[in-house]
């Protein structure tokens, strides 16, 4: 039985001991010195176990009485979340190592978080997802303030604890009562305390409470606050990773609580998440447009594309799970590609994220203003790019999920958020002459500009087969 | 006789006493902490009532859980905030306002 169920754990349990190993053998030997081949192996170990998971996985099979679940949806999601990880890792190294801050705790932290994030997206009790929760959590707030020699980055690191401790506190209150009126932490049998159909009384307190708590983990509007400030005052490298891989492991977990646990009432949760998906939209697309700094404008993108993405989920059904999915993968492809662009930003060797530095950025170099032209539209979803066919299926799935208003507010806040993009492209092609950008000339950030940006056209013809493999992930979701 | 909602109220108290503690306080961030250790706190009374009502011990269990990661979150909380003091030189939350927001 135990040896079964350790089997379908191997993965965690091997990126687990490879963080406590790297830490003893780092301290043990060079400390910052060895960090630098801590990082390339982190980055082959991502690789090789998201192939692994890719690759082996087969059916469904719940590990620990239910408590974890090896499905087709945590595989989906852990695959991404490996991936995105592994980018931002082998990007981030030039950056940090040049500006003193590639320490040997950074790939350790970064591989605890994944292993929490694992664990989040494969919960199938209550507990196992506080505690892959926390463990995810309480890694990204040390990583957070790593440069714990700058005002901001602890500033950033304080915050975000503080803020992100009052969402566990609520998620947890909400667990406190769905464990109470349900009578069990599994996901499995609190789906059979509700299911007539509706939630009783003390469970929709519950949902209401685990709604708030990971709306704060995906930075959806109302518990938005933490978010710009995180994403300015963090090192540049580690504002990506808070961009992409967190934000996945949040929605695939939000995603299987609400359907695995809450699954036969979606509409008492389905109205709530609705409202939170046009809020975070239209904030994200309005408040963006004022930022100067471009770490707090893709902070407010972020919370705009949660807001979308989160019109999948507040459809409650199959495919809308699906449209989640295929657009969690096309965010997370663009935001590397974008922050690639980004790290590359600088001027005498000091790293610059003033959007007006970036004034005619096209005539010093045209490839790479090209590629991030092809990033912002699709970022902004204008139609031949890929991010428009992530826009185009979560307004199917909540346009055919009856949700019309919602579908019609999705494209209105589109058109507004489309301004602050275009405008980075007019100030790259049309802005006023001044002192040239300097670039980082790394070919790992090239590279992954140059990708991510040829994704973005390569990607309208099949989406690399992303949504068959999400539409089989969200059917072990939703039934 | 004390029954399941005397706890249960016992504990929506002590949690509202901690998110107002944490929006309503202007003095020193070690009161966040606090009000964030009261929150967990309720959060347990919760889950001791609940296990003890119903008779089933995964509500125990999970405090245990609950009570350890609350320990390793104190130390990290405190840990980024001896950080913030040694840059700011001040802890008091209206000082926390570097970046806007």
């Amino acid at each position: 039985m135990i040896s079964a169920d350790l089997n379908i754990i191997a993965p965690e349990i091997v990126l687990a001991v490879f963080a406590m190993l790297g830490l003893v053998a780092a301290v043990y030997s060079g400390k910052d010195r060895v960090a630098g081949i801590l990082l390339w192996a982190t980055v082959a170990l991502f690789l090789v176990v998201a192939a692994w998971i890719g690759l082996n996985g087969q059916g469904t099979n719940p590990a620990f009485g239910g408590m974890f679940m090896d499905d087709a949806f945590s595989r989906f999601a852990k695959v991404i979340i490996l991936l995105s990880a592994a980018a931002i890792l082998a990007m981030s190294k030039d950056y940090m190592e040049r500006r003193d801050l590639l320490r040997f705790e950074y790939p350790v932290l970064v591989t605890l978080a994944i292993v929490g994030m694992m664990m989040m997206v494969s919960a199938g009790d209550l507990i196992a997802l506080y505690m892959g929760l926390e463990l995810q959590s309480l890694a990204l707030y040390v990583v957070a303030s790593l440069r714990r020699d700058s005002v901001k980055s602890t500033e950033a690191g304080l915050k975000y604890f503080v803020l992100g401790a009052l969402s566990s506190g609520l998620l947890l209150y909400g667990a406190s009562l769905a464990y109470g009126y349900a009578g069990t932490t599994l996901f499995s049998g609190i789906v059979v305390a509700a299911s007539d159909g509706h939630l009783s009384l003390g469970l929709l307190i519950a949902v209401v409470f685990i709604i708030a708590g990971l709306g704060f983990k995906v930075s959806a509007v109302p518990f938005h606050m933490w978010t710009p400030d995180v994403y300015e005052g963090s090192p540049t490298p580690i504002t990506a990773f808070f961009a992409t891989a967190p934000k996945v492991a949040a929605m695939a977990l939000f995603a299987r609580i609400l359907h695995d646990a809450f699954g036969q009432a979606p509409g008492d949760w389905g109205q709530v998440i609705a409202l939170i998906a046009v809020l975070s939209m239209f904030l994200g697309s309005i408040a963006a447009i004022g930022q100067r700094n471009i770490k707090r404008l893709m902070a407010y993108s972020s919370i705009a594309h949660m807001g979308y993405a989160l019109m999948g989920l507040a459809a409650g059904t199959e495919f809308g799970v699906t449209a989640l999915l295929v657009y969690m993968a096309i965010y997370v492809t663009m935001n590397v590609g974008t922050f690639a662009f980004i790290l590359t930003m600088e001027r005498d060797g000091q790293p610059v994220t003033d959007i007006d530095s970036l004034n005619m950025y096209s005539k010093a170099h045209p490839g790479r203003a090209f590629a991030m032209l092809i990033l912002l539209f699709s970022l902004a979803g204008v139609p031949p790019m890929l991010g428009f066919f992530g826009k185009f299926y979560v307004l199917r799935a909540a346009y055919e999920a009856g949700f019309v208003w919602l579908a019609l507010g999705g494209v209105l806040a589109s058109v507004i958020g489309a301004y602050y993009y275009l405008r980075i492209v007019f100030l790259m092609y049309f802005g006023k002459e001044q002192e040239e950008l300097g670039v980082d000339r790394s070919p790992i950030l090239y590279g992954l500009l140059m990708t991510s940006a040829a994704i973005m056209l390569i990607g309208i013809v099949n989406m690399f087969g992303v949504e068959g493999a999400a539409a089989a992930a969200a059917a072990t979701l939703v039934n | 006789m004390i029954g399941l909602e005397h706890y249960l109220t016992v504990a929506a108290v002590l949690f509202v006493i901690g998110i107002f503690g944490l929006f309503l306080n202007r003095k020193n961030v070690i009161i966040l902490l606090m009000s964030i250790e009261l929150i967990l706190l309720s959060v347990n009374i919760n889950l001791v009532a609940f296990s003890s009502y119903s008779g089933d011990l995964v509500g125990q269990i999970f405090t245990l859980f609950v009570l350890t990661v609350a320990a390793a979150e104190a130390a990290i909380g405190l840990a980024i905030l001896v950080c913030f003091f040694r840059n700011r030189g001040t802890i008091a939350v209206e000082d926390v306002n570097v970046m806007k927001g």
